[in-house]
């Protein structure tokens, strides 16, 4: 990859000719790739930019910081808080049982057929989220579903009774984990499989035990990786709208949920406050994205 | 000190199948009920026999295979000329390909309402069609961080560069070149990338809703707002056709390892 | 009483034997190396003693103690890796001072050693790098310095110059060499590598398919192979079978007879001299000092080595020569 083509052309040739022919090659060149340009332009960054300069416009198109004020109202800060619990909260549940599971399938010393099996359904579970997620857990711990009944009938216990519902921050964030343990599974076995059993061989050659390596190798080296998993999980939560609308409806009151009742017009009627709303998810989203970003280049440059 | 390691690692997995099976079972188990008098698989007749299903299911499948065909066609040769003329661009591109993940579908979604709307410069919520062409756009950008990412994996996987020349200095077109020898080589990826595209865009919600369109998604979220055992049956179809497509991916993902040896 | 040795030790993965009846002792300060080709199972030995592998059977002593069954950590063996295995997220100093922190020495101990020790293996100014940033010469010198630190009573080497060019390697196998005198440590370098084996060690220790095949002082294995397989693989023996010794020579044996190609000495070919043999020059091989003839002699061929002195001294293909071989120098084997 040292010398690529495009540079071949624009070395400096003698001869009008060559440099004509070299620019209309880059021109070329760049034609190639318009059409992926144009996509992301017309699709992805223009909605996205537009919003946020309505985030700093009223209604008449002036220059304002009101609808960003407005977002520090206790109605909209609370929104943003619960959303912040549930996604930090499904985001370590994830990141804490992924890890787990992903450590006892690839180091655990169980069968081989474990860790295949494993990451087929990671792969179906992580993409089972959405509306036929809660449709599931509905069924499983809502007032009807099988748990919560057998548990009455059996257990004499009564989940409800606790204060426990499927529509709480709780019932969410069990929900949630239906999608982020699995993600992280996937994310991080990559990392996990970059452990070579040499330095746990190194550490045990050197008097160190099973304590000492987890607590000054493995756990270190894979540090990164996790918080980087973390973050990343964070973020989807953070922007999940399906799943905690078909099983909340409005009643949790999450950021998502709000921006989408506000679209349809349901609740703000203030257009201006909503891209602001729209503004603050993608800093929300958008800082942890890059805290992954950041971290995983961390996690490949310390490899040897 | 061993065996207890592997005891953890056996509860674990054991913790973790329950978490995974429980919701499945429950739910199959739950769509199994609508008769009274017994287990039936009722919930399904109903729900397969509802031209509402069958209206929305159709629709959303068009759309995801719309959307895998128009996504191939902008990410492979993208990839690829990235690959072969432009690799000082390769990461802005999968920067550009990543802001999926960080921009939320919502979002996304609630800037082309803004941008495209009927007293817009391009009114493309004004009419039906053009409204399906912008959600059809919409599961693009959603598919994108797949498509692009298995397809770049695939292409770097093979020598693009060497198989292009080598094609070039055989005489073989652009066109020739691209359909003959680099799509071959990357079927495996691209189909990958369909099938999780597929899996994404199926019931895919929150798009479909705020552009209006009747898509699967919307209407799973109505039945389950209205109906008992129907959502149930529903959540099973879903998962299967989730699970069917992830088989196929590694079904060809296994298929692909020995010919990217030969390659 | 020998420091350490090894009785009968055998290894299994699943039904496959990888070694087989493996026996030796070796004396305290010894440096002692494992030869063999790829897969002959010299690392699976090493891994035995160094307590990553269960024997399937047998005994490992260390100074009198059965070591089979003890844990690694608890060893007291150091090791060195032949992908060095430095821990990735530690810098040189926290890398050669783990080993001493798993001791629970005191921090100014632990200083004072890794300084000391990284003065001996020259990587004086490198303290702060991380292994990434370092030259695979310098990784080496690390993973060496921080299994010496420790002061293991054996030190295990696994090709530990395997991956480093020519020079590199050269310079480091002297430094290895004298760390292990000054310190008078026991060592056992494994390597498939001949020359550095008859270059290092007090004694080799010949492998071929989990055998020990033939042990011995480096000049001794070299000069009086006991097995075919030594012969072929120590040096560039010419291997006759018994008919071939038979024709050529008028000798009876029941192995095969090894000849160094230098022993053969090449008269001229109107000599008349006793007991020498006709042959006839088939094709050369220049070698830097010596020249390599391919001669052949009643059918068959036999390579003979002759000093390069001077340009005209070349024999051209075709060439009539009378070999002579001495007695002593032709070794039956088994
Ligand atoms: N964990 C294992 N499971 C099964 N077979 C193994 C295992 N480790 C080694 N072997 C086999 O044992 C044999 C000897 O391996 P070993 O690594 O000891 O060879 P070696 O002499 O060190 O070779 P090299 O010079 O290539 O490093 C090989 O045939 C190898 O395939
Ligand atoms: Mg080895």
């Amino acid at each position: 990859m040292s010398t690529s083509p495009d540079s071949l052309t624009h070395r400096p040739e003698p001869g009008a000719g060559q440099i004509r022919k070299g620019l209309t090659l880059s021109a070329l060149n760049w034609l190639g790739v318009a059409p992926f340009f144009l996509f992301a332009l017309l699709f992805l960054i223009l909605p996205t930019a537009t919003l946020m300069i309505g985030a700093f416009q009223d209604a008449d198109g002036h220059f304002t910081l009101g609808n960003i004020a407005k977002l520090f109202d206790d109605s909209i800060l609370s929104a943003y808080w619960i959303s912040f619990e549930v996604s930090a909260a499904s985001a370590l549940g994830g990141t804490v049982i992924g890890l787990a599971l992903a450590l006892a399938a690839i180091q655990g010393g169980l069968p081989q057929w474990i860790r295949p099996t494993l990451m087929t359904f990671s792969g179906v579970a992580s993409n089972f989220a959405g509306i036929p997620l809660s449709f599931a857990f509905l069924s499983t711990l809502g007032r009807m579903g099988l748990v919560t009944v057998l548990l009455r009938n059996y257990a004499d216990f009564d989940l409800y009774g606790t204060g426990f519902s499927i529509l709480s921050f709780l019932g969410l964030t069990l929900t949630y984990l239906y999608f982020q343990i699995p993600l992280m599974v996937l994310i991080v076995t990559p990392a996990i499989d970059g452990l070579r059993a040499e330095w746990r061989e190194a550490c045990e050659s050197l008097g160190g035990n099973s304590v000492a390596y987890w607590w000054h190798i493995a756990l270190p080296i894979l540090w990164p990786s996790i918080m980087g998993s973390a973050l990343l999980l964070f973020a989807n939560a953070f922007g999940a709208v399906a799943t905690a609308y078909a099983l909340t409806g409005s009643s949790l009151n999450i950021v998502p949920i709000l921006l989408y009742a506000q679209i349809r017009g349901d609740v703000l009627h203030d257009q201006n406050l909503g891209y602001a709303l729209a503004l603050g998810m993608i800093v929300v989203t958008g800082l942890s994205n890059a805290g992954y970003i950041w971290l995983r280049s961390r996690a490949e440059r310390g490899r040897e | 000190m061993k065996s207890t390691s592997r005891l953890g690692a056996w509860v674990a997995i054991a913790i973790g199948t329950l978490y995974f099976v429980l919701p499945l079972i429950a739910t199959f188990e739950f769509s199994l009920k609508m008769n009274r008098d017994g287990y039936s698989f009722e919930a399904y007749k109903v729900v397969l026999a509802d031209p509402g299903f069958q209206a929305t299911f159709g629709y959303s499948t068009l759309m995801a295979v719309l959307t895998i065909i128009v996504g191939i066609l902008l990410v492979v040769p993208t990839a690829y000329w990235i690959q072969l003329k432009l690799p000082r661009l390769r990461p802005l591109v999968e920067f550009i390909t990543l802001l999926p993940l960080v921009i939320p579908a919502i979002v996304i979604v609630f800037g082309y309402l803004k941008l495209y709307n009927s007293s817009s410069w391009l009114p493309l919520t004004g009419n039906e069609r053009a409204t399906d062409l912008l959600l059809m756009c919409s599961y693009v950008t959603l598919a994108l961080p797949y498509l692009y990412r298995s397809v770049d994996a695939g292409l770097r996987a093979i020598d693009v560069r060497t198989l292009t020349e080598a094609a070039e200095s055989l005489g073989a077109s652009w066109p020739s070149i691209l359909l003959q020898v680099i799509f071959p080589n990357v079927k495996s990826a691209i189909l990958s990338g369909a099938f999780l595209t597929f899996a994404v865009v199926i019931g895919e919600f929150t798009m479909a809703s705020l552009l209006g369109r009747p898509a699967f998604g919307p209407y799973l979220q109505l039945i389950g707002a209205n109906r008992a055992y129907e959502p149930s049956a529903l959540a099973i179809i879903a998962f299967m056709v989730t699970w069917a497509s992830m088989g196929l991916i590694q079904v060809f993902a296994r298929n692909a390892r020995p010919a990217r040896k030969t390659a | 009483m020998a420091y350490l040795t090894i009785n009968n030790l055998h290894k299994r993965f699943d039904d496959h034997v990888v070694v087989h009846d493996f026996n030796m002792s070796i004396e305290q300060g010894e440096f002692v190396t494992f030869l063999g080709p790829s897969g002959c199972g010299k690392t699976t030995v090493l891994r035995m003693i160094a307590g990553f592998e269960t024997p399937t059977s047998g005994r490992i002593c260390v100074g009198g103690e059965d070591i089979t069954q003890q844990a690694a950590q608890k060893r007291g063996i150091g090791m060195v890796f032949q992908s060095y295995a430095l821990f990735p997220n530690m810098n040189v100093t926290q890398n050669i001072g783990f080993g001493l922190k798993m001791r629970k020495c005191p921090a100014d101990d632990i200083k004072r050693k890794v300084a000391e020790v990284i003065k001996l293996v020259e990587l004086t100014g490198k303290e702060n790098h991380y292994p990434h940033e370092l030259s695979g010469g310098q990784r080496q010198r690390v993973a060496l310095a921080r299994a010496l630190v420790v002061e293991p009573r054996i030190l295990l080497l696994d090709e530990p110059l395997s991956a480093l060019d020519a020079r590199i390697r050269k310079n480091l196998r002297e430094q290895i060499r004298d760390i292990q005198r000054r310190l008078g440590l026991t060592t056992i370098f494994v390597t498939h590598d001949q020359e550095e084996a008859l270059t290092m060690s007090d004694r080799i220790f010949v492998m071929n398919q989990g055998r020990v095949e033939q042990e011995g002082r480096a000049e001794i294995v070299y000069t009086e192979p006991a097995t075919e397989f030594v012969a072929r693989f120590m040096g560039n023996y010419n291997l006759l079978g018994a008919a071939d010794t038979n024709r050529l020579l008028g000798l009876n044996i029941s192995g095969h007879l090894a000849i160094r190609p230098e022993s053969i000495h090449v008269l001229d070919g109107h000599s008349q001299q006793d007991g020498t043999l006709a042959g006839t020059i088939r094709q050369h091989q220049l070698l830097g000092n010596i020249i390599r003839y391919q001669i052949e002699s009643a059918g068959i061929t036999l390579q003979v080595d002759r000093l390069n002195r001077t340009a005209s001294d070349l024999m051209p293909a075709g060439t009539e020569v009378r070999l002579q071989i001495s007695r002593d120098d032709m070794r039956e084997v088994r």
